[in-house]
């Protein structure tokens, strides 16, 4: 079901109603009721698999979290029985018994995520690989769909799991209360990757209906349609006719192709969020940011804080940290500072751990070796970036002028990081790694520059007022943005008379209803972050 | 009163009130967005403009698509007849369509006989939105209309569409005349009964012949609709006369004409192929036809009310109604519009009336 289908709409006002008149009590059965209802139009089948995550991380983290209270209970039973070595050998015991518990819950439902999401990946390589030697045998596999919203839910149910590993969480008695955690509706679509921890107190707690607080999740939806509708999926046409043939719009084409598809990410993906928290703040639950004005970034690594913040953070606490400070990477640490001397040793687990993050977070973005060449790309740059710090740092002790206090020198950093960002987010849209650098040469070679201003754009699928349409969208996308710097959009709003705020909001309603893509001669399209 | 009570009153008030103002603001847009059919394409507005008739007390009814609104001139068959007749046609109006714009016209009054162009059995569910559109819009909503739409919507059109046609039109602000402002809140009769009036002549000339088809065969879907055609008319005891209107083109195929005729003797249905009553008619495609064929002007028109009201006066037992002061009254008026047009058509085409 498309957020963006009248389905929807009808789904979300029935779901409303029936929410804030029940008995408070059971608000989280309805909203779980009503996630399986939305995941089961997606295909009934899919349900099969988020049971199976469910259902595993459930039991597993109550294992986990028994014998942490065994555990407890015992030592302080024993307290005086025991000397502090068989107490540490017991503790060693316990632990190795909960790892395996995290060790096998982890493998089965990576294995699932695996299989559903890289399978024909990894068939497609092998073939490749015997048809290289000589092979004449083809491996065959039948493909499945990706079921909806598998990479999300799967590293939530993941980060819950070893969250109570690590007794930062309680483990959850309720089954069904922790289903809801896994399958609640809006973020399955893409996200954001929640944590047990900060969703969970919202989802099951009770919420009385306030007008002021169902009236600002509104305001978030509306302003999440608007970078949708408006803008992302207006630009869609043109995005897919370049990339739908590099070959015939190639040079001039691709730059402005990959800045569009940039400007089209942004605005569905953060447009996608906005719907998803909006929806989820109507209902009375707070939810975490995904994202805090990544094209206002100054360089890549600030873009990685401020992009897909629920992602980066959850590959670095439940990826980075566990390799960064696990017992093989400390060994490595040492043999490399006792042979490669303390400078270049240190830095060698630091390129190691970094380059298993976003190796995995090319590969958590889809299977294709595209994504994979993409995650990499990044870590070069960040590490590139890292390694030639002393560099920019003598350039600005020469030139002190030209730093981030300097308006022209923040403009320029901000367009260059942006630019490197439309660069690397080539990669996603091209089908090949071949293509994406056919068509970046491109750009340098082909010369062909006036199809930017003599009216060859046009003929893209989108008429001179489509880009109009799109460009005005981008500067109030851009003057919010501005705005928020100094605070909440929504509040600075409300600060003002009743009348400018209805005009404010229900002119921003006209213009999603008159100027947005939708209806017959519009393709809706899922937002591009569902793919993943 | 309280001060936490009227705080709650106010603010009652003001949501009310923004309320009232924002529906306001959409049905004020949604109206001046939807195309108004009042210059160009005209067809759309033919459907709405039946229920602004005065007395829907009707002898015939003619159903179908162009090959009626555009071949028959009720005008003719009152002057000539007496038979107090509309035609419910829209373009491309599928067989569906068809049926409930007749359950539609049975709200008002029970015609005497129905007469309905099988032309759009070739087509077994709808082909073009746009269409769709131009065929059910107009109609006001009843069962009929509901029936309507869930019938012919295609694979990209949505219920709720039709419901708040804003969503189908939202875009069409960038393309809004001055017609849509002009004809916000009113309208003007675009068809006489109907009957959409060319009075310009391009002779029939290297008529395309049909090519062959995998398939003669109408399909079912068209068939149950025109089994309910027959039942409804049945049920309310009017003769249902069956016809195939004269146009040259698109092609009528004789495997299909074979499988018409076969389902009128079956049902005991008269049925009248046009085609082949073009010299009985007295038909001349060098002077009647607008379009090379594909559907009559004036003289065509004319031509053939003329020998089909002799045919529903003969064998359908119809009333001459002339003398009615009231029906007279609303024919004289409809004349007047009628022959204004005629003038205005001869001098739009730089034509000399006879």
């Amino acid at each position: 079901m498309l957020f963006t289908s009248y389905g929807f709409f009808g789904f979300l006002l029935i779901l409303f109603l029936l929410y804030y008149t029940i008995p408070r009590r059971f608000q989280w059965v309805l909203l779980l009721l009503g996630s399986y209802l939305f995941y089961c139009i997606s295909g009934p089948t899919n349900l099969v698999y988020i049971l199976c995550t469910t259902l595993t991380t459930w039991y597993a983290a109550r294992r986990i979290a028994a014998n942490q209270q065994r555990q407890k209970a015992y030592l302080r039973e024993h307290k005086e029985d025991l000397s502090r070595e068989e107490k540490k050998s017991y503790r060693e015991g316990q632990k190795k018994i909960r790892r395996r518990w995290v060790a096998g819950c982890l493998l089965l439902n990576l294995a699932v995520l695996g299989v559903v999401k890289y399978t024909g990946f990894v068939i497609a390589n092998l073939n490749g690989i015997l048809h290289a030697f000589g092979g004449t045998v083809e491996l065959t596999w039948a493909s499945i769909a990706l079921p909806m919203g598998i990479s999300f839910y799967t590293f939530m149910a993941i980060g819950y799991l070893i969250d109570v590993y690590r007794e930062t969480v309680p483990a959850e008695q309720n089954p069904f209360r922790f289903a809801l955690f896994v399958s609640f509706f809006p973020q399955l679509v893409q996200g954001p990757i929640g944590r047990y921890g900060d969703l969970a107190p919202g989802l099951l707690g009770e919420h009385p209906f306030d007008a002021h607080t169902v009236t600002r999740g509104l305001q978030r939806m509306l302003w999440g349609y608007f970078k949708k509708m408006v803008v992302a999926d207006r630009v869609l046409t043109a995005v897919t006719t370049i990339i739908g043939d590099t070959t015939a719009y190639s040079g001039a084409y691709i730059l402005f192709g990959m800045v569009l598809y940039t400007v089209e990410l942004y605005a569905d993906f953060t447009g996608g969020i906005d719907i998803t928290i909006g929806i989820a703040e109507a209902l009375g639950i707070p939810m975490a940011e995904n994202f805090h004005r990544p094209y206002f970034s100054k360089s890549l690594k600030e873009y990685w804080r401020r992009w897909h913040i629920t992602m980066c953070s959850w590959f670095r606490d439940y990826l980075f940290y566990p390799v960064s400070t696990s017992k093989w990477m400390l060994k490595i640490t040492k043999a490399a500072r006792s042979r490669l001397g303390e400078r270049v040793g240190k830095r060698i687990p630091v390129y190691l751990c970094s380059f298993t993050v976003w190796l995995a977070t090319g590969v958590w973005h889809g299977a294709s070796w595209n994504f994979i060449v993409w995650g990499l790309a990044n870590w070069v740059v960040l590490m590139l970036s890292e390694e030639l710090e002393p560099l920019y740092a003598k350039f600005h002790a020469r030139f002190p002028g030209l730093d981030n206090r300097n308006l022209p020198y923040k403009i320029f950093a901000v367009g260059r990081t942006f630019l490197l960002i439309c660069v690397l987010n080539l990669f996603d849209i091209t089908s090949s790694i071949g293509e994406t650098f056919r068509a970046l040469v491109s750009i340098f070679t082909a010369g062909n520059w006036p199809v930017l201003w003599d009216g060859s754009l046009l003929e893209l699928g989108l008429t001179g007022l489509d880009y109009g349409i799109a460009g005005v969208a981008c500067i109030i996308m851009l003057a919010v943005s501005l705005v928020q710097r100094r605070g909440s959009v929504r509040d600075k709003i409300y600060a003002k008379p009743y009348p400018v705020r209805f005009v404010l909001w229900y002119g921003l309603f006209l213009i999603v209803l008159l100027m947005g893509a939708y209806g017959i001669g519009y393709d809706a399209s899922q937002f591009i972050y569902n793919r993943f | 009163m309280p001060t936490a009570e009227k705080r709650k009153t106010k603010g009652l008030v003001k949501f009310l009130v923004s309320a009232v103002i924002a529906i306001a603001g959409v049905l004020f847009l949604q109206q001046l967005l939807q195309p108004k059919y009042v210059d160009g394409v005209v067809e759309g507005a033919f459907v709405a403009e039946f229920y602004r008739e005065e007395n829907k007390d009707f002898d015939v009814i003619f159903i179908g698509d162009c090959e009626v609104y555009e071949n028959f001139s009720p005008q003719v068959l009152w002057d000539e007849y007496g038979i107090h007749s509309y035609i419910r046609g829209s373009a491309e109006q599928y067989i569906m369509q068809s049926y409930y714009l007749l359950e539609d016209t049975l709200r008002y009054e029970k015609p005497d006989v129905v007469v309905f162009n099988i032309q759009s059995l070739q087509f077994n569910e709808a082909q073009s939105e746009a269409y769709n559109r131009m065929s059910i819009e107009g109609m006001e909503w009843s069962p009929a209309k509901v029936g309507a739409i869930l019938s012919s919507m295609r694979p990209e059109e949505h219920f709720l569409d039709y419901v708040f046609p804003i969503l189908r039109y939202h875009s069409r602000w960038s393309e809004l005349a001055s017609t849509d402002v002009e004809y916000l809140f009113k309208t003007k009769p675009v068809s006489f009964n109907g009957y959409y009036m060319r009075v310009d002549v391009r002779p029939a000339e290297n008529v395309p012949t049909g090519r062959p088809l995998a398939d003669y065969s109408f399909g079912d879907n068209a068939w149950s609709y025109l089994d309910k055609i027959v039942d409804l008319c049945a049920e309310n005891d009017i003769q249902l006369l069956l016809i195939k209107a004269p146009s040259l083109y698109p092609y009528w195929y004789p495997q299909w004409e074979e499988q018409v005729d076969a389902y009128a003797a079956e049902h005991n249905l008269p049925y009248l192929n046009f085609l082949e009553l073009q010299d009985e008619v007295g038909l001349d495609y060098n002077t009647d036809t607008y379009d090379a064929g594909l559907h009559m002007n004036l003289s065509g028109a004319e031509k053939l009310s003329h020998w089909l009201g002799a045919y529903l006066r003969e064998n359908m037992g119809l009333q001459d109604r002339r003398g009615d002061p009231e029906l007279d009254a609303i024919w004289d008026e409809n004349r007047a519009a009628y022959q204004a047009e005629i003038a205005a058509q001869y001098e739009r085409y730089g034509m000399k009336a006879d």
